[in-house]
């Protein structure tokens, strides 16, 4: 039991640290803001679910548990209600998610119009 | 082994975060890499088991701080200005004193010795004596309030003094025009319902954790320094969502200002109502028949002081920012 437990939560941790280089890796290597946001933003909800459900697996029934479940909902609700405020405000301030717009280099030299 | 693996890297995150922000030109930049250092320390104050300076720091230098930067940020320039000549004489000082004090941590004793002549000196007096002259199992606490409590007035002190500083320089300009107040409240956050909703969600509970902190510190890590900027970044965040003129009515400024007047007042009365029950000046063993009960009551008592202080400084320095126009 406690074996099984350990192990649960030991893939659960694991693939929640997965999700953030994941993330991380799309943040830094997609081209533009809404791509990037779309990258990190996504895993680390995942990430957030899996990593503290494995660390609550570890705590057991315990008072810690209720505590990390608190942490869960408060990052399930401030997660994704940040990156729609970045998303939002990025669309705001005039950056159009632009499918043809590859990366911000080429961007800025407008690509000459398809006859 | 682990923890200093972890500390080293988080440290060496800490050096690469200093640099960038030394190093980028646009300031809003900067501060959000401000934000993300505070973060770092906190975390590293963690490691090393000072969960309440932890705590301290991740709502006032990633928090609060971070909203008051973004504030004055409104009110300037966006970028840094290029800076050509005399910076020789700077990196000259600085190069120098960065020597100087590598050179003197060769005479400091290592991580954690217990022979290091800081845990030789008080330290275990005071370990061994709050079990039975406090009563509480925080001893961080019972020495900020009892051991230290003049310190701890002074730090109050110091705020009460930085606030009203900070009010009389941003006092000094034109502030914006009322007529133009409504306006800018019907703009608000009107493309920002989702923030709105969650926001409003969130506020009471924050408050709510601030209030645990505040009153939990005698137990665990927290008190009037943490909860103070707890609460404060729960009212910052109704004043961003809901418009500073609502938050100002919710709170006005004279409130606020009594806040941080009646929280320096507090603790001093309790000093001097020590005094008046025939004890020495924030000597709280007088305040109830039972010594280490009087101490309990005088610590929650200046604990609340110190909180209503922190809290209306906080929220008067930001309605300041605020209020001003951008030049």
């Amino acid at each position: 039991m406690e074996l099984t437990l350990d192990i649960l939560s030991w893939i659960l941790m694991t693939t929640g640290g997965l999700f953030v280089l994941i993330g991380g890796i799309g943040a830094l290597r997609l081209p533009n803001i809404y791509t990037r946001m779309h990258a990190a933003s996504l895993t680390d909800t995942m990430a957030s679910i899996l990593v503290l459900t494995g660390i609550m697996l570890q705590a057991g029934f315990s008072l810690a548990t209720i505590k990390l479940m608190a942490i869960l909902v408060f990052l399930l609700l401030t997660g994704p209600t940040a990156s729609y405020a970045i998303a939002n405000a990025a669309l705001l301030s005039g950056m159009r998610p632009d499918a043809a717009e590859t990366s911000p280099d080429k961007a800025k030299t407008p690509t000459e119009p398809s006859a | 082994m682990i923890v200093v693996v972890f500390g080293v890297f988080l440290l060496t995150i800490l050096v690469v975060t200093a640099v960038a922000i030394v190093r980028t030109e646009n300031l809003f930049v900067a501060v959000m890499l401000m934000s993300i250092f505070s973060l770092l320390m906190a975390a590293n104050f963690f490691i090393l088991d000072a969960a309440d300076v932890a705590l301290t720091e991740a709502a006032i230098g990633a928090g609060i701080t971070t909203v008051i930067f973004l504030g004055a940020l409104a009110l300037t320039a966006r970028r840094e200005e290029a800076v050509s000549s005399g910076r020789m004489v700077p990196l000259a000082v600085v190069t120098v004193l960065a020597m100087v004090m590598i050179w003197a941590t060769f005479d400091k004793p290592r991580l954690g010795d217990p022979d290091a002549p800081v845990h030789q000196h008080v330290a275990p007096w005071y370990l061994e004596k709050t079990p039975e002259l406090i009563g509480i199992p925080n001893v961080v606490t019972a020495v900020l309030g009892t051991f230290r409590g003049y310190d701890t007035l002074g730090e109050v002190f110091v705020v009460f003094a930085a606030c009203i500083g900070v009010l009389f320089v941003l006092s000094a300009g034109g502030l914006r025009d009322r007529s133009k107040e409504a306006d800018a409240e019907s703009i608000g956050l009107k493309h920002h319902l989702i923030p709105k909703v969650v926001g409003r969600l969130l506020v009471p509970f924050i408050v709510l954790f601030g209030l645990y902190v505040q009153f939990h510190g005698e137990y665990g890590p927290g008190g009037g320094f943490q909860a103070g900027a707890i609460i404060a970044t729960g009212i910052i965040l109704y004043a961003l969502l809901e418009g500073e003129t609502n938050a100002l009515r919710a709170l006005p400024r004279r409130v606020l200002l009594g806040m941080v007047v009646g929280g320096a007042l507090l603790y001093t009365l309790v000093g001097v109502a020590g005094m008046l029950l025939g004890g020495n000046f924030l000597d709280y063993s007088v305040l109830a028949s039972d010594p280490v009960v009087g101490q309990q009551v005088g610590i929650i008592l200046i604990e609340a002081g110190v909180g209503i202080t922190v809290c209306g400084s906080l929220l008067s320095i930001f309605h300041a920012f605020a209020a001003r126009e951008a030049s």
